[in-house]
């Protein structure tokens, strides 16, 4: 008698039922405000099911109220750690939409604004994800350099995180006085910066435990969910926008794109540091290179999208592609603004990647994903 | 040419005899007008060569224009296999958009997966058409990516609102958010989608924000979920305050001064 109620007993004890779980969307590190809704056994994950939304402002529809020029602030506020490409992406739509050509400095420039947000944007992420697996010591080192990049920012546009730095036609200024050597010596001490990087992380053994054959992409789940950016890159596609569809000065300037083929969360934090590598040769040649004239395309004074025209244009964000599909309808205002906003996709397959991982490794499959809620919401 | 003519009356004019006066002024001032026009085309010709002269961005902008896309041989493959089902293929700044019948989207879709290498949906959007005549009122547009040759296809499909696109999830399992994002914000369904539910606002939303007639200023959306606390369109719009209300207002504190600070 008593022998079965022991029995009874140990049962409850180690209950076998799932229990349900509310990760977020205060959690620190959803990196912002996501919620995932987790079934979990023990500590394995069975179910996961993100709920999006919360940081939600209807930034399409403020596309709709606004003329075209006025909207490249909205664009600042999607992928607010990555304003530069954000502003680029919609800049570059409208231009496609009105017929506008760029002058070449104005080019030159813009691809040294984007290279500095991909190093900015790649540094935010190396230092959180490092503090999500349980890293203190790279957030400062990368905080240092990314300050030094915002300093740039600040210099050239007045502001640091939501810049609105591009206009439709070209630019709104010229880069001031001794801004090119300032960024020079950035550029030239950068490389160095990022071994730093590597020698606290690549090889560590910690750091290997918590993300080698974590969060598995396949190459085939990556295509099947749109998977775009480094995410991809990691898992052996060897797709860059910059390379496939140069656009700006990235045709003139010689780089290489890191391929990995694990797909899992190391990889893609090689791939990442790879490219902060690159990004710095890409600014060093852009420097090297910068052609002289103006940085404003001649326009019409009102800028109109004509009736019934559509455009689609899409560049390599820090995160993946980042698209803007606009339709004209003859007055200044664009009657649609779709974004095509990379954090969006590439958060779709985390429920995916989580099947089956242990509740810890959650925390660096959804770092590694490089979300920015505020662009996946608008 | 020009010259000679201009010239011949000219040395009539310093001869002795008067009678050619008026033959010459006519001939001169035809010679006159010539000239004038072939200025004019000349200085036609030369601001075209001036502004042909110029770097291109300090040309006029050359808006992109519709092109029909004969040679295009995605298109070509697509109305071979699918027939009526391609309403039109055109270009326009070089993107080939297709507009395709809304039944068998996910049959085109499925084509240029599986035989035209397009692999990559870069994404789905809808967009939403009021006033737009003979057409349907509603679009939803995909936007197709091919990693080997970098060519895309932007297929476009009209609806109604009450009439339900299928679904490409089977195609792309990445098309599952972006149409119940299409749900959400327009209220055009995906038949045989797994997942039918709104994504960006919440479930029990009584709207579909990005329609053109949904106001700027937002809608009363207390009522429909918080029936205890808001009557019938009393619920939170924008600019007007919260509109909540505690659910019992002692009577003698609501003439008090400041009583309605608290909304």
């Amino acid at each position: 008698m008593a022998d079965s109620e022991n029995m009874k007993h140990n049962d409850t004890l180690f209950d076998v039922e799932e229990m349900e779980l509310a990760f977020g969307p205060q959690h620190p590190s959803t990196h912002g405000v996501l919620r995932l809704n987790l079934k979990v056994d023990g500590e394995r994950i069975v179910d996961c099911y993100p709920i999006i939304g919360y940081l939600h402002r209807g930034t399409e529809k403020l596309f709709e109220l606004h003329p075209f020029f006025q909207n490249v602030p909205h664009t600042d506020r999607m992928d607010y750690v990555a304003a530069a490409t954000n502003n680029l992406a919609y800049v570059g739509a409208v231009e496609k939409l009105t017929g506008i050509t760029v002058p070449p400095r104005a080019a030159y420039i813009r691809t040294l604004l984007c290279e500095l947000q991909r190093i900015s944007s790649h540094l935010l992420w190396l230092a959180t994800h490092a503090i999500d697996i349980g890293a203190m010591t790279p957030f400062f080192y990368c905080f240092r350099e990314r300050e030094e990049v915002l300093d740039l920012f600040e210099e050239f546009c007045g502001a640091r995180l939501t810049l609105n730095c591009m206009r439709p036609g070209g630019l709104p200024f010229d880069l001031p006085v001794g801004w090119t050597d300032r960024c020079s010596a950035f550029v030239d001490k950068f490389p160095s910066k990022v071994d730093e990087y590597e020698g606290l992380l690549t090889n560590n053994r910690i750091w290997k435990k918590r993300t080698v054959g974590i969060g598995v992409m396949t190459k085939e789940q990556g295509l099947q969910y749109g998977i775009t950016g480094p995410m991809l890159r990691a898992s052996g596609v060897d797709f860059d926008l910059r390379k496939a569809e140069p656009y700006e000065a990235y045709g003139e300037v010689d780089f290489d794109v890191p391929v990995f083929h694990n797909g899992d969360t190391y990889d893609r934090y090689l791939v990442r540091m790879e490219e902060m590598r690159q990004s710095a040769r890409i600014l060093r040649q852009c420097l090297d290179n910068l052609p002289d004239g103006e940085v404003m395309a001649k326009k019409p004074r009102v800028l109109k999208g004509a009736k019934e025209t559509e455009a689609y244009y899409g560049i390599e964000s820090p995160k993946g592609e980042i698209g803007f599909y606009i339709v004209g309808n003859g007055t200044p205002n664009p009657e649609r603004c779709r974004v095509r906003p990379p954090s969006f996709y590439n958060l779709q397959i985390v429920p995916e990647l989580a099947q089956g991982a242990l509740l810890a490794d959650l925390v660096a499959i959804v770092g590694t994903t490089d979300i920015v809620l505020g662009e996946v919401d608008r | 040419m020009s010259d000679e003519e201009t010239k011949a009356p000219q040395g009539d004019d310093t001869g002795p005899e008067p009678e050619v006066d008026e033959a010459a002024e006519k001939a001169k001032a035809e010679a006159a007008a010539k000239a004038r026009a072939e200025a004019a085309a000349a200085a036609k010709a030369a601001k075209e060569a001036a502004e042909a002269a110029k770097p291109p961005w300090q040309r006029d902008p050359k808006i992109p224009e519709w092109q029909e896309a004969d040679d295009s041989a995605v298109a070509g493959a697509l109305r071979e296999a699918h027939g009526d089902a391609i309403a039109w293929a055109r270009t326009l700044a070089g993107d080939l958009v297709v507009m395709v019948a809304r039944e068998s989207i996910c049959d085109v879709a499925r084509t240029l997966h599986d035989e035209h290498g397009f692999t990559m949906l870069i994404d789905i959007c809808g967009a939403h058409y009021p006033d737009r005549e003979d057409e349907p009122e509603f679009e939803v547009i995909y936007q197709l990516l091919n990693l080997d040759t970098v060519e895309r296809v932007r297929l476009r499909v009209g609806t109604e609102a009450d009439t339900p696109v299928p679904t490409v999830v089977p195609v792309w399992r990445g098309a599952n958010w972006p149409e119940r994002e299409i749900w959400d914000m327009y209220g055009v369904s995906f038949e045989g989608h797994p997942d039918m539910t709104r994504i960006l606002m919440w479930e029990g939303f009584n709207g579909f924000p990005m329609r053109k007639d949904f106001p700027i200023e937002g809608i009363d959306t207390g009522s429909a979920i918080y029936p205890e606390y808001y009557e019938e369109t009393a619920g939170p719009v924008a600019g007007t305050g919260t509109g909540w209300k505690p659910p019992e207002e002692p009577e003698d504190e609501e003439a008090a001064p400041g009583a309605d600070d608290q909304g």
